[in-house]
């Protein structure tokens, strides 16, 4: 190959390379077999405890779900895993319908008319909400309710502050009692509130719309847990301009944070000042039905500098798991699973406040519920751990700074939760305290 | 003729005419419709118990009326999706030669590590004493990463590469205002560069200066130079750049910028030209992103996830975004809040850039990758994907027109010169490959070069591949060249679907089934 170039040395290839750093001495260990790779990663992962491995109470933002195998496997077709983003839409059908899917898929659950093809997560789909929430409205100030999950406040907030916007977060809001309508203002561009909240409570947004809707704020909902859509109702039923959020619960597992599914819902008429990917329905020279990528002129690769957003690679495969496990689920089969999460959770619920000193402080919630404690949190999960149970988030993760939250655990219950796991949790908590 | 063993002729007579079937299949090509389609709104193919209808506490919220969601059986969902599936093209089954995307041979080691209980089922809001080895992972990484960058600190939770190029300019950002120099609001990019670079700084509220190319396919540094003041926050280059050319002024641009107290980011994804065997380090990066769905060959799954994590100097450290992993006293720790007197993300440019800790499940794929590769394997892996690049460079340049002298790097750009009065232009030649068995090259990209094709085949092409890639291509040139301009418009005519009308799409975008789209199908 080298003779057919008419280059000695493959070093030869290199020669703009400045000759000072070419072949610069690298450290690493030497090229190893898959048996002892097998070995080394397996000894890594076994250092970890698995949700699967016993009683398993943590969400705030990502959830323990069982996904059929179907899904796993389908994702692992060659033909989807091995395939890039559908720029030649000839030879990725198979993708584009599955994204054309996915966005019906979202649309339907979160109640809006329209959904691009992905985001990275929850968090970052929110942040970018904020950002169109600027661009609609032309307006530099950010509101952030109480109850919405720190990590989309604080990413949120890192996304507007680089522009200089000014972001006003409301107090810690345990119990879904704060004003935010109080806190819209003539230069509002968006509310950011999510349900069910951090703490477990589902809200009723339809008061907030409209008062967002007469002071020309865009309502922004976050679902962080998307199962709750097969119970609860939808933003979009009351009144959001953007749902965000995510779709981890749907087909993908835990992964100690990602890759999950950001997805974004919006009306169509704020479509052209959204961010991310859509698969549109066109024919083909023959005239057959066929997808394809589309407004694209508002992306980094068309617009450069004036793009709605800088995403390129999104959660394509993320996203062909969670249209796979809805499509397996059917509204039949969402509807009967949600239920199980809400009656695990009641059970739960119930169980903890038998214990002496515990107060479940969350009334009407999906699948998480917040208690607080008598003595700071942390430490008891930590105990619980030590004997096996996984009992939930406790608050001073979330809330270093605001010792009020230090107290609090909040827990999560879904389907893979059984009633002896509920029983575990609540005798070793009545132990530990 | 062919006969089978019973000594009937198995082979029928050859016909021309296109083959209308009844069901509109081609054989191993199944037509498929939407799952909204299949009148499927009441079943369901997941088996749970039906609840207790003891427990229901969420009154006047209860959803009530219908979703819309159809239920496919399992075996209905396999077909479903198994027919889709064979509409793509895939890097497992032939050459995927997009420039500056980097498909690359997926192992399937990396797969079967990232399902690995121990990574795949653990929640990010464990407590640390649970989950020491997804920590050491992590850290384990970051060390390869540092290690083949000659660099001092990575931040890892970037979730793809834009998304490491907005980590990347926030650091920078933050490390600027630190030191009283908010009047920085002027960002250099070469007009090559990926549009992800000017959205980015634009994202990040600089305003973006283009800088042209030079006749060689790199920064003009006279230009470069002309630009220069003290209103630049930094200069964003791409090495090896979009051409598939090494920066060779790449120390002199990051002396320049430094001198006029700008920074130097590196956007890294095209690092595996030089993975092994460059350090970005020794060249004055200050920051640079590494797609690890790119170089360390995460699946890209048609279209994501990706992860990006980026490197930094010792200057920017400070300001990465958190969470980070730290070693102390023999135990992994994950930081979460930074110590700094200000809680998380208050009017920190470096707070959090996302939830949790970044694509962990990417994270286990790529140091797979590394550690069968060893840091031997890296850099072999790199040599190969500039030789194999500059063989396809040196074959086809008989019959197409490299876009600049020379050698290239991992990916060789040829310009539409060769196309010249064909009637023939890039877009056809692209689809024409189609037809071939092949995913076309990057097309009009980058914005430098008229008509760019962008080949990039990785080291995973055997010579027997890449020789046949480079004869189907010389092929078509020379079809091209002799008038047969007919059959490129026309082309691809054997894939599922032919070319369709992306500006109908755009024109009225569908972008959901609805019942009324049905009913309107129906009709």
């Amino acid at each position: 190959m080298l003779a057919a170039i008419g280059a000695k040395t493959v070093d030869d290839l290199y020669g703009d390379v400045p000759k000072s750093a070419l072949n610069a001495k690298i450290d690493l260990p030497a090229h190893k077999g898959e048996l002892e790779v097998e070995r080394m990663m397996g000894a890594m992962a076994a250092k970890n405890r698995a949700a699967g491995a016993g009683p398993f109470f943590v969400g705030c933002g990502a959830y323990k779900h069982h996904v059929p195998a179907t899904v796993d496997h389908i994702i692992q077709r060659s033909e989807f895993l091995t395939s890039y983003t559908p720029y030649q839409p000839e030879i990725a059908q198979g993708t584009l319908q599955y994204l054309f899917e996915f966005q019906t898929q979202i649309a339907a659950l979160t109640g809006m008319e329209v959904a691009n093809a992905s985001m990275y997560d929850g968090s970052t789909a929110c942040a970018e909400a904020a950002l169109m929430a600027r661009r609609v409205t032309k307006r530099g100030r950010v509101v952030l309710s109480g109850a919405l999950h720190p990590h989309y406040a604080a990413t949120t907030r890192t996304n507007v502050e680089l522009l200089g916007d000014k972001v006003v977060q409301l107090p810690i809001d345990t119990g879904a009692t704060e004003d935010l309508a109080a806190a819209i203002d003539g230069e509002t561009s968006c509310v950011i509130v999510q349900t069910p909240d951090v703490f477990g409570n589902v809200r009723d947004l339809s008061a907030l719309a409209k008062e967002c809707q007469a002071k020309g704020a865009l309502l922004v909902a976050v679902v962080t847990e998307i199962m709750s859509l097969g119970a609860v109702k939808s933003p979009g039923e009351m009144g959001a301009d953007i749902v965000v959020g995510e779709g981890q619960s749907i087909g993908n597992g835990l992964n100690f944070g990602g890759p999950y599914v950001g997805f974004f819902a919006t009306r169509e008429k704020l479509i052209r000042q959204t961010p991310g990917r859509y698969c549109g329905m066109t024919v083909d020279a023959d005239g057959k039905r066929g997808f394809v990528l589309t407004l694209s002129t508002r992306e980094q690769h068309i617009r450069r500098d004036k793009a709605t957003s800088n995403i390129c690679t999104n959660s394509g495969l993320c996203a062909l798991a969670f249209t796979v496990h809805m499509t397996l689920l059917g509204e039949a089969g969402l509807r009967r699973v949600a239920m199980l999460n809400h009656e695990a959770a009641c059970k739960t619920a119930d169980a903890l406040s038998s214990v002496k000193g515990v107060s479940v402080l969350t009334k009407s919630y999906f699948n998480e519920f917040t208690v607080r404690l008598p003595k700071n949190a942390t430490g008891i999960v930590e105990k619980l751990a030590a004997e096996g149970v996984l009992a939930g988030v406790p608050g001073e993760r979330l809330w270093p700074h605001d010792k009020d939250a230090h107290d609090l655990l909040i827990v999560a219950a879904t389907e893979c939760v059984t009633d002896a796991d509920i029983e575990a949790l609540r005798s070793n908590l009545e132990r530990a305290l | 003729m062919t006969m089978n063993k019973e000594g009937r002729p198995t082979r029928g007579d050859a016909a021309t005419a296109d083959v209308v079937t009844f069901t509109g299949n081609k054989a191993l090509q199944i037509e498929e419709s939407l799952s909204f389609e299949k009148d499927a709104f009441a079943s369901t193919g997941v088996d749970f118990p039906a609840p207790s209808g003891k427990h229901d506490r969420l009154g006047a919220m209860k959803r009530a009326g219908a979703i819309g969601l159809p239920g496919l059986s399992e075996p209905e969902a396999m077909r479903h999706f198994v027919r889709l599936s064979q509409k793509n093209y895939a890097i497992d089954m032939g050459p995927f030669p997009l420039g500056s995307c980097t498909m690359k041979h997926n192992p399937r080691l990396n797969e079967k590590m990232a399902r690995l209980p121990g990574f795949g089922d653990v929640h990010p809001l464990q407590p640390e004493s649970t989950v020491q080895g997804a920590l050491e992972l992590i850290d384990t990484l970051a060390h390869w990463l540092m290690e083949l960058t000659g660099m001092p600190a990575v931040a890892m939770s970037p979730k793809a590469g834009a998304h490491g190029e907005l980590c990347g300019m926030m650091t920078i950002k933050a490390a600027l205002d630190a030191k009283g120099e908010g009047h920085r609001t002027r960002v250099l990019a070469p007009e090559s560069a990926h549009g992800t670079n000017p959205a980015t700084a634009a994202q990040c509220g600089f305003s973006v200066d283009a800088i042209p190319a030079d006749e060689t396919g790199r920064v003009d540094l006279a230009a470069f130079r002309a630009k220069l003041g003290p209103d630049v926050a930094a200069i964003m280059v791409t090495n090896p750049n979009t051409c598939g050319l090494f920066e060779r002024d790449i120390k002199a641009i990051a002396d320049a910028v430094h001198a006029v107290g700008g920074y130097f980011y590196c956007d890294g994804a095209n690092f595996n030209a030089i993975a092994g065997k460059v350090r970005p380090g020794d060249l004055g990066v200050d920051a640079m992103h590494i797609n690890l769905h790119k170089t360390f060959s995460t699946p890209h799954g048609g279209g994501g996830p990706g992860s990006g994590p980026v490197v930094l100097s010792a200057a920017l450290a400070p300001f990465a975004p958190v969470p980070y992993v730290v070693k102390e006293g023999g135990k992994y720790h994950l930081v979460e809040t930074r110590r700094a007197a200000k809680a998380e993300g208050e009017g920190t440019a470096g707070g959090r850039i996302t939830a949790f800790n970044g694509q962990m499940g990417m994270f286990v794929r790529a140091l797979a990758y590394m550690l069968s590769h060893g840091g031997d394997g890296v850099r072999q892996a790199s040599e190969d994907a500039v030789l194999n690049a500059n063989y396809i460079l040196a074959r086809l340049k008989k019959e197409m027109s490299p876009a600049f002298a020379g050698y290239c790097m991992h990916e060789a750009l040829f310009n539409d010169d060769f196309l010249k009065d064909t009637g023939v232009d890039t877009l056809d030649f692209a689809k024409a490959m189609i037809d071939e068995g092949y995913h076309p090259m990057t097309m009009y990209f980058p914005l430098v070069v008229h008509g760019a094709m962008l080949i990039e085949p990785t080291e995973s092409e055997s010579k027997e591949e890449l020789d046949l890639f480079c004869d189907a291509l010389l092929d078509l040139a020379r079809r091209a060249k002799a008038g047969e301009s007919a059959r490129f418009k026309a082309s691809p005519m054997l894939s599922p679907r032919r070319r369709l009308d992306e500006t109908a799409a755009a024109r009225k975008p569908v972008l959901r089934w609805t019942p009324e789209l049905g009913a309107r199908a129906a009709e």
